[in-house]
């Protein structure tokens, strides 16, 4: 057992999902049975291709698909979560930037910002605004600008600086590369980085494979709504089919369903 | 000119009802896109409630207080106990919702308080007058324009200069971030629903005095404050404010000068020219919400 593993089997988890199912309107199955952590200060990454359940798996954490998960357990900051509004969850020092970054177009970047702070009381808001602002000169530049009327990296950069805002003890990002220009991607994860240097834990979820495993210290691959394969991020960046399927190593057969199906049959 | 500015001062006092029955209408279909066809009839449940804590002789600003709380109260538990139970359901069966809730209302003012009009004992008299130059201005109107630019200006503090008034237009915006912000999206939701029902409260009770209380009372000022919250843009605070003082200004002009009988023909065909000028309202802008 590696170091990181000896730490996961010991440390308590900030987020633990066991066995979850999720269906949507009840019947729409798309999760199968997840279990995961995510460990105080770790960045934990879930790889998966399109419709394979990363969102889903998000929102069910958060509380947003209605008495959902169907099964299964969430427990966050050791406490279970089920059927708990997104409101209440994020007040546990949880920070969700969706997919789509869910930035408000028609307040100003400063609101914005102040929105982050909402539910915090304590005097240290003021100056939080002032790191935010210097670490994201844009965002002082573009203070009174409607945030709608950003570019789509300046609006990332104002989802992560707004949860930030919350001085969360968890961040989920979900897909906070979207399109965004190769240079731009770049610097989103160079903030990545930055957070988990000061020690918060990050559940990402990428299509940028490569860059996620960078920064990650733990990963899952979820197909079909299942975790097919998890483990140190070094571990599965060397994986074959983690190569193949997720960091675009191609190998000669390159019919994508008969590539798909040789895979699953590996993981199986 | 003293004739114009005449009809000016009516306008603005029939402007005013008109403009805080739009803001009701619009605060509500900007939170959550949903036409309160009940908000007429909250509005006149409201009135007549605070006409009866009169009648038990409390002073004048606690039955006020008393209807607007009352119509306040009706728009909370109309949220709670029909909108959000039926969450699943399409805007257009929400809408139908508070279309049942008009007709419920409506219903139950009839059977409390019967359908004969009755006079509400107001403090300022349509006949003591001011003048102002050559112009004159009846206490009730003077006092009903007042009211309800206080009103809006209290309105306006609120949405656009406090945490909860921010907190409102975050979830108007994106009810789901909001949430993962940890505003508590439903409780401000219900506050909408109270602020709203108690501004049309407030602009029943101010037309009380006018043309005397009849379960009916609302019906005609609902539809302009309705066709008004169109006009100025259906999405805009302003707007709402714009197009009911215009709507009221163009009726009254129209009618002092051209027909009293055709004033609310040409109040339509002010708004339809507006929308042919300008599709999406006065102040309206088009955006497209992120999901
Ligand atoms: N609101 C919804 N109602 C019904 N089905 C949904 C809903 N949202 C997602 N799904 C379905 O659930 C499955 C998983 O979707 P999800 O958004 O979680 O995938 P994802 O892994 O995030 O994919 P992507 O990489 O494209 O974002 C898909 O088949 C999708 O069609
Ligand atoms: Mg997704």
């Amino acid at each position: 057992m590696s170091a990181p593993e000896a730490a996961r089997a010991m440390d308590k988890p900030l987020l633990r999902v066991s066995n979850v199912e999720t269906a949507y309107y009840g019947r729409l199955t798309v999760l199968r049975g997840v279990s995961m952590e995510v460990l105080s200060g770790q960045v934990v990454t879930i790889l998966g291709s399109n419709g394979a359940g990363k969102s889903t798996l998000l929102k069910t954490i958060m509380g947003y698909i209605p008495d959902q998960p169907d099964k299964g357990t969430i427990e966050v900051l050791g406490r279970r979560v089920n059927g708990w509004d997104p409101e209440d969850i994020a007040r546990l020092g949880v920070a969700y930037i969706p997919e789509g970054r869910g930035i408000f177009p028609e307040l100003t970047v400063h609101e914005n910002l102040r929105l982050g702070a909402y539910p915090r009381g304590d005097g240290a808001v003021a100056s939080d605004f002032e790191e935010m602002e210097v670490r994201f000169p844009i965002l002082r530049e573009r203070r009174r600008q409607f945030a709608g009327t950003l570019s789509g990296g300046e609006q990332q950069m104002l989802a992560l600086a707004r949860a930030l805002m919350s001085r969360p003890k968890l961040l989920l990002l979900d897909e906070p590369s979207l399109g965004l220009a190769p240079r731009i991607v770049g610097e989103v994860f160079c903030i990545i980085r930055e957070i988990h240097a000061a020690g918060t834990a990050m559940l990402l979820i990428e299509q940028n494979a490569r860059q996620a495993l960078g920064v990650a210290d733990y990963g899952y691959v979820l197909e079909s709504g299942r975790i097919v394969l998890e483990g140190i991020s070094t571990r599965l960046e060397a994986d074959p089919n983690v190569q193949e399927l997720y960091l675009g190593m191609v190998r000669e057969e390159s019919v994508k369903g008969f590539r798909r199906f040789k895979v699953r049959r590996r993981w199986a | 000119m003293t004739q114009l500015a005449q009809y000016l001062v009516g306008g603005l006092a029939t402007g005013s009802l008109y403009a805080l029955v739009a803001l009701g209408v619009v605060l509500l279909y900007r939170s959550s896109r949903v036409l309160n066809f009940a908000h007429g009839d909250i509005a006149t449940l409201g009135t007549f409630v605070a006409f009866t804590l009169l009648g038990r002789k409390l002073p004048f600003s606690l039955a006020i207080t008393g209807g607007l709380a009352a119509a306040a109260l009706v728009g909370v538990l109309f949220f709670f106990f029909v909108l959000r139970p039926a969450k699943e359901a399409s805007l257009l069966g929400k809408i139908v919702l508070t279309l049942g809730l008009a007709l419920v209302l409506s219903g139950a003012v009839q059977v409390v308080w019967g359908t004969d009009t009755l006079v509400f004992p107001f403090p300022l008299s349509d006949t003591r007058v001011h003048r102002i130059g050559q112009v004159v201005v009846s206490e009730t109107s003077l006092g009903t324009i007042v009211t309800g630019i206080v009103l809006m200006t209290l309105l306006y503090v609120l949405v656009q200069g406090t945490k909860i008034g921010l907190a409102m237009r975050a979830v108007a915006q994106n009810a789901d971030a909001a949430q993962a912000l940890g505003i508590p999206a439903r409780k401000i939701y219900a506050l909408t629903w109270a602020l709203a029902a108690a501004l049309g409260g407030a602009a029943g009770v101010l037309l009380a005095p006018v043309v005397y209380l009849d379960p009916f009372m609302m019906l005609d000022p609902f539809l302009k404050g309705f066709a008004a919250a169109v006009m100025g843009g259906m999405d805009s605070l302003p707007g709402a404010v714009l197009g009911g003082f215009l709507l009221g200004i163009a009726e009254s002009v129209f009618a002092g000068y051209i027909s009293f009988k055709f004033k609310t023909t040409m109040a339509f065909a002010v708004i339809i020219l507006v929308l042919l000028v300008r599709p999406e309202g006065l102040l309206g802008r088009v955006y497209h919400r992120r999901v």
